[in-house]
């Protein structure tokens, strides 16, 4: 009971403190809606080229507007001492670090997923796609935040984690790229998208079981 | 009881202690001194469980910490070298959210009670990036006010402090290890407490 | 001193095996050497031309054996990581960390070789091919492996970080060749593949095994020489380490 309490807290505090800083919340977004907007003005406006690209490229610009903001994840928890505290809290590490990914989700994946559908509509994706990509994203930014972690964990106050965060997380995230884009280009194509989403549902359900574990490895090594 | 025996450290490939020993009985504490760099916080860290030693072992109660994790933490309040202060809360919601995390829900009374013995009551709907230095060890040192643990590790939490606050902090010490508590600090000033309870101890080959 | 006879566990300290590296290397070296000129011959000269691509083909026996080896060694590593973290040997962090830029090598000369068979036989140095595409990923996860290594400054904590990086990716790669597979016949556009190779004479196989037997012994070398300079590295202020 007590743990669930904690958790709900650290939940509560952990979106409260993000909430007292909207533009970092804020900023995240414009990255997305900006990364989307360049590729018809850098690939030109032709419908069915835009129609082509668009499920790859809102699934790009999501993935890497959701890395932007990992390194925030344990940085400021880092810094000001208090993930000593929260290692010694009576809650296991595992549980803490899935915790701090929901909230990470809940202010960062879940509204790229929610805007997304609107950002389609620049590519002249149909109703049904638009719904496809909500899903897909839906049920993939989970899991960038989820592996994510892991890596946020790992370079956490090392010199240049910024840019080493990327080179370490990116290639993981390839899979769930291609899945998702992947169904949402299927169902673009009058094809099922069932495939790529019910992989991504796989690996959803491995993430959320593992990638903990292996995040709070990781800030183990890092608290160190 | 906190017994200590034959730890080793290593940071960065060199030999901070080594064969490290100490005990530590209710109503004692230990004032552990060495110069900058002497591994004095490392020692801290890894007494708290944070860290593991090269070798050597901690024990509570008889028992490995290792082993007994969940019930050393129940009775140990680490405060480290920053004081886990979040500019974005205010005063009093840091006080809260810092207890809460370690399982602890206080009443709006033990709060105000234990803000108003620190000097912060007033400032306790700021936002803590208004508060000096000073103010944020005050607000990190406000847990010792309301938290029952046996065991205190603390590290530097003198710095920054005024007389005054010096003072205060002094005399919580005195009435924690009077009630049979214990207590492990570092700092660079000589605290003064009554000599009954004092052990200095060096740390550093 | 009979096989049987010897402390296999002496040899798991730094101090122990820096000398031991330094004996075998040379034998490896020397092995590598002579397989590698066997290997090239049957490859040349023995191998017979092949009706449809000509002598372009020959470029198979580097470029596969390089494949397996830029697999087999991420396995290896992974493996020495899990070994190093879970009995904490300081050894296998060391063994880890020289084995990953020999496996970037021979990834990156998968990657080049499979270029330079690409251009004769289908025109172009770049296909997306489900192979080489997870060739390319397994390259990012050895440069990820080796860049965090290299950033993190205590070695104590930059040989576990790197370690787990290490396992998560040995976790993830047959996730990722597996979507890679997938996303390739999704898109069916670029449906040239290498694996369609020419029905392989067993004389191209046995090229192949030597050469790739030449790789594994350069490897082995290579790394115990790795090994070496890691262990000089580190230990250069231990005692044992200036006597002689």
């Amino acid at each position: 009971m007590k743990t669930l309490h904690i958790l709900r807290w650290l939940l509560q505090r952990d979106i409260q403190l993000v909430f007292r800083r909207r533009s970092d919340l804020v900023s995240t977004l414009f990255f997305f809606v900006i990364a989307v907007s360049l590729f018809p003005l850098g690939v030109g406006a032709e419908p069915a080229l835009l129609r082509a690209i668009g499920p790859g490229v809102l699934w790009v610009a999501a993935l890497l507007s959701a890395m932007l903001s990992l390194s925030r994840l344990f940085a400021a928890d880092h810094a000001d001492g208090t993930l000593e505290q929260l290692l010694l809290s009576p809650v296991p590490l595992t549980l803490v670090v899935g915790v701090k990914v929901l909230a990470h989700w809940l202010v960062s994946g879940l509204p790229l997923a929610l805007l997304a559908p609107l950002l389609g509509l620049q590519f002249d994706l149909a109703a049904r796609d638009l719904g496809v990509l909500t899903l897909s994203l839906l049920l993939g930014t989970p899991l960038l935040s989820l592996i994510g972690a892991i890596g946020a964990a790992l370079t956490l106050g090392v010199r240049g984690a910024g840019v080493l965060l990327a080179v370490l997380v990116l290639p993981l995230y390839i899979p769930v790229l291609i899945f998702g884009a992947g169904a949402v280009a299927a169902s673009a194509t009058g094809m099922d998208p069932a495939a790529g989403l019910s992989l991504l549902g796989a690996l959803l359900a491995l993430g959320v079981v593992f990638a903990p574990l292996a995040a709070a490895a990781a800030l183990r090594l890092s608290i160190e | 009881m906190l017994q200590v025996e034959a730890l080793a450290c290593q940071r960065g490939g060199r030999w901070l202690f080594d064969h490290f020993t100490l005990t530590l009985i209710p109503g004692e504490l230990i004032h552990l001194q060495g110069v900058n760099g002497s591994g004095k916080t490392s020692l801290l860290r890894i007494l708290a469980g944070l860290s593991s030693p090269e070798s050597g072992i901690v024990r509570w109660n008889g028992v490995d910490i290792q082993e007994c994790r969940d019930e050393y933490v129940s009775h140990l309040l680490y405060l480290g070298h920053q004081p886990a202060v979040k500019d974005d809360l205010t005063v009093r919601e840091n006080l809260q959210v810092s207890c809460r995390l370690a399982g602890l829900e206080p009443s709006a009374e033990s709060l105000r009670s234990a803000l108003e013995e620190t000097g912060l009551l007033s400032r306790s709907n700021l936002p803590a990036r208004v508060l000096s230095q000073g103010q944020r060890r005050r607000l990190a040192l406000s847990r010792l006010w309301l938290e029952n643990r046996r065991l205190w590790i603390l590290d530097e939490p003198f710095t920054a402090l005024d007389v005054h606050a010096t003072q205060l902090l002094e005399r919580r010490l005195e009435a924690h290890l009077a009630a049979g508590g214990m207590v492990i600090l570092t700092t660079h000033q000589q605290p003064d407490i009554a000599e009954d309870y004092l052990r200095i101890l060096g740390v550093g080959t | 001193m009979g096989v049987m006879g010897i402390n296999w566990f002496k040899y798991s300290s730094p101090q122990a095996f820096y000398p031991l590296a330094g004996k075998l290397a040379p034998y490896f070296l020397g092995a590598a050497a002579l397989l590698a000129m066997v290997g090239l011959y049957v490859s040349f000269f023995v191998a017979p031309t092949d009706f449809q691509q000509g002598e372009a083909y020959r470029i198979i026996f580097v470029h596969v054996p390089a494949a397996w080896m830029s697999m087999f060694i991420y396995l290896v590593m992974a493996g020495w990581a899990a070994v190093g973290l879970a009995l904490n040997a300081r050894l296998s962090f060391m063994m880890a960390q020289a084995l990953a830029p020999t496996g970037a090598m021979f990834t990156f000369l998968a990657l080049v070789t499979g270029a330079l068979w690409g251009k004769p036989m289908w025109g172009a140095w770049w296909v997306w091919d489900a192979r080489l595409t997870s060739e390319l990923i397994l390259l990012f996860l050895y440069i990820g492996y080796m860049a965090l290594q290299a950033a993190i400054e205590d070695v104590r904590r930059a040989d576990r970080a790197s370690a787990l990086f290490a396992l998560v990716g040995a976790v993830n790669v047959p996730i990722i060749y597996f979507s890679v597979k997938w996303w390739n016949t999704l898109h069916q556009g670029a449906s040239v593949s290498l694996t369609k190779a020419p029905a392989m004479a067993a004389v191209m196989l046995w090229g192949m095994l030597v050469m790739a037997l030449s790789f594994w012994a350069y490897t082995i070398a290579v790394a115990l020489l790795r090994v070496r300079c890691v262990i000089a590295e580190r230990e250069r202020e231990a005692a044992w380490m200036s006597e002689d």
